[in-house]
């Protein structure tokens, strides 16, 4: 028998019936597949299985009570396959006396089958039925799927609070099963029932935008309220990357710095001691005999070692270029105190002081110095030296800080995501699963509560 | 591979068998269902019409499945208290007979184990290691025959209730426990998805290309 066969079966098409209780206009639109059907205007559930549609149950609802966001016989692709929406249920759950409700919504390919969209306050998930079983980790609240670990997020019983469309089950008004959520976000593992029959789904993540284009939907979407349980971070990514840049440039910078170490030349180009009396009325200021700084820009530095106690020097630098008269000015204090007083031994101060000019082009130089002093100190014995392309640390540092701040800014957001995902769960905190996430919620709720356990 | 042909004892039309294993056919121009014997065909009744046709498969369709094609060369559609599903009956290119199930469009493709020491009696939940595969019970349904076409392995026209029960594996891998003979029978197989298939020969369904 072949398609084209004139005696073969007509292709199936879309049953219009009309409703034994109403009379209204039915569509059944999933070809012999469906269970239940509920007649929109009536609200009768009816036996789709059976040719006279046998009334199984009546409810009462508004009849615009709550209309699917996706309307009934909308056509939409989703990863390269065209589903119709058939089916359109509110399931409730009860927790600590508030009721919680989210929308489902059953989607249908006459050769793929059945898929299911979930709508939350705005998150959607698409959802199908599991052909393998996940494994239930004994003792820990996690199931293992294709190698994957899911954790616990909520269990609870899930009333059907409204009916539309048709369905692949018989779908009964106020019927509750056991729902228990597993995430691993973007996906989520659902199992549904206890004892007799137990089904296991797996929804993944989808976002109103994609879900709107795939069905041309025109309405305004619904805005996503607060985080779901499964989905993702925009920050679990970003937190990875940033802390592999991090730890990149921290070898970086060490790599830079040994090399900076070894080829940094440190060159001594000038040291000579001086005496000064400040009590003399001769000109105090000096030039030094010109020395050469080598090599490319760098650093210099200048330190001076004053053989004092209880006194102090100061000396007016001038770093000169001869070749371009750029002069370098600068002063620096050099000063000790030493004395015992009550509390015993004391002193302030230091006999040295070290300056680092950054960025002096090569070049001959000179030095023009004129100390000040006490007139009543007498004479002050000081040492200038000069040193070229000394390795500065400070610049690493602040590499590192201009890193590490946007880093921990990142993983603390990241932090209250997954802290805003948990709170709705079962257990109201993340799960501490190894994870760096996981392991800084803990380190810092372990720090919160031996924080609070001081206070009392 | 033979394709021995006979006429319909009720209506002479031809029959023709496409496997040498088929015991079961049906007419396709009267509905007799017939029971190939030693020499001839015998009509043991009457098959009823199936309800409109949920599948996309039918006899004639064309697959394959690990390496092998396959042709669909029966049916059976079984009912029970959550609706109803098809079993198609396989001929594979080694002549060796398969089983398409299609519950709801959730494929299975399953074959006759040897025989296992199988419980007489089991619990959603129990497990149970065959060929190296554990596999956990998942569901335990109560059928009955709702229709035939097409060839058969077995005789069916006697059978009505029948206890299947259904196990899964974290692999995909799936087994089936049917007792509708003693000692039971056991299918294993693997579960598959519709693309994977590469079905032909499939029935079109209006609207959808």
């Amino acid at each position: 028998m072949s398609p084209n066969d004139p005696a073969g079966p007509a292709a199936p098409q879309v049953k219009a019936l009309n409703c034994p209780s109403c009379g209204a206009a039915l569509t059944l639109r999933s070809f012999g597949n469906a269970v239940s059907l509920v007649c929109s205007s009536c609200h009768s559930v009816l036996d789709a299985t059976d040719p006279d549609l046998k009334v199984l149950q009546k409810f009462k609802a508004a009849e615009d009570e709550d209309s699917p966001l996706i309307p009934l016989g909308t056509r939409g692709s989703l990863r390269g396959t065209d589903y119709e929406v058939i089916g359109f249920q509110r399931r409730t759950i009860e927790v600590e006396g508030i009721h919680y409700s989210w929308h489902e919504y059953v989607l249908f390919n006459p050769a793929k089958g059945f898929r299911y969209l979930t709508e939350y306050d705005g998150h959607w998930n698409l959802f199908s039925i599991l052909r393998s079983l996940p494994e239930d980790d004994s003792g820990a609240s996690t199931v293992t799927y294709l190698g994957e670990v899911y954790r616990h997020f909520q269990t609870a019983d899930a009333t059907t609070t409204f009916v539309l469309g048709e369905f692949p089950w018989r779908v009964r008004m106020g019927e509750s099963v056991t729902v228990s959520d597993y995430v691993s976000s973007p996906r989520v593992i659902s199992k549904e029932g206890t004892g007799k029959e137990v089904t296991w789904s797996m929804g993944e993540y989808v976002t109103c935008g994609d879900l709107w284009k795939s069905f041309n939907l025109t309405n305004e979407p619904p805005v996503p309220v607060g985080v779901y349980e499964n989905q993702p971070s925009p920050l679990s990514a970003s937190v990875k990357s940033i802390w592999a840049m991090v730890g990149m440039f921290l070898i970086a910078s060490l790599l830079l710095l040994v090399i900076v170490y070894v080829t940094a030349r440190s060159e001594s180009v000038f040291e000579q001691t001086y005496s000064f009396d400040a009590a003399s009325h001769d000109e105090a200021s000096f030039v030094t005999p010109v020395f050469a700084l080598h090599g490319h820009t760098s650093d210099v530095e200048l330190t001076t070692i004053a053989s004092l106690n209880n006194s102090w020097i100061y000396v007016n630098y001038a770093l000169i270029n001869q070749d371009t008269g750029r002069a370098y000015d600068f002063g620096r204090e050099v000063s000790y105190y030493s004395g015992r007083d009550s509390d015993g031994e004391w002193t302030e101060g230091s006999n040295t002081n070290i300056v680092t000019i950054p960025s002096i082009p090569p070049g001959n130089y000179y030095l023009r110095i004129e100390p000040e002093s006490d007139p009543a100190l007498g004479v002050i014995l000081y040492t200038v030296s000069v040193k070229r392309d000394i390795p500065q640390l400070i610049f690493f540092g602040f590499g590192i800080l201009a890193i590490l701040i946007p880093a921990l800014f990142i993983t603390w957001r990241a932090m209250n995501f997954e802290h805003l995902r948990w709170a709705e769960s079962d257990y109201g905190t993340p799960p501490d699963d190894g994870s760096l996430i996981g392991t800084l919620e803990n380190l810092a709720s372990n720090f919160k509560s031996s924080n609070s356990g001081d206070d009392e | 591979m033979s394709q021995p042909t006979a006429n319909c004892p009720n209506c002479g039309a031809p029959i023709a068998f496409r496997w040498s294993g088929s015991v079961q056919t049906v007419c396709t121009f009267c509905k007799s269902l017939l029971i190939r014997t030693d020499l001839d065909l015998e009509m043991v009744g009457k098959v009823a019409d199936l309800p409109a046709a949920a599948s996309p498969v039918q006899l004639g369709t064309e697959g394959a499945f690990a390496g092998r094609s396959f042709v669909v060369i029966g049916r059976i559609l079984y009912e029970y208290d959550q609706g109803n599903w098809n079993e198609w009956h396989l001929m594979m290119n080694d002549g060796v007979s398969g089983w398409l199930s299609d519950a709801q469009l959730e494929y299975c493709i399953t074959f006759a184990a040897k025989p296992e020491k199988l419980p007489s009696e089991c619990r959603r939940g129990q497990q149970y290691t065959w060929q190296g595969q554990t596999y956990t019970v998942s569901s335990i349904t109560k059928a009955h025959y709702r229709g035939v076409e097409g060839e058969l392995p077995f005789q069916t026209w006697d059978r009505k209730d029948v206890i299947f029960v259904d196990l899964m594996s974290p692999s995909g891998k799936f087994a089936t426990i049917d007792y509708s003979e003693d000692p039971p029978l056991l299918f294993l197989g693997h579960a598959v998805e519709f693309e994977d298939l590469k079905l032909k020969n499939l029935r079109s369904f209006e609207g959808w290309s």
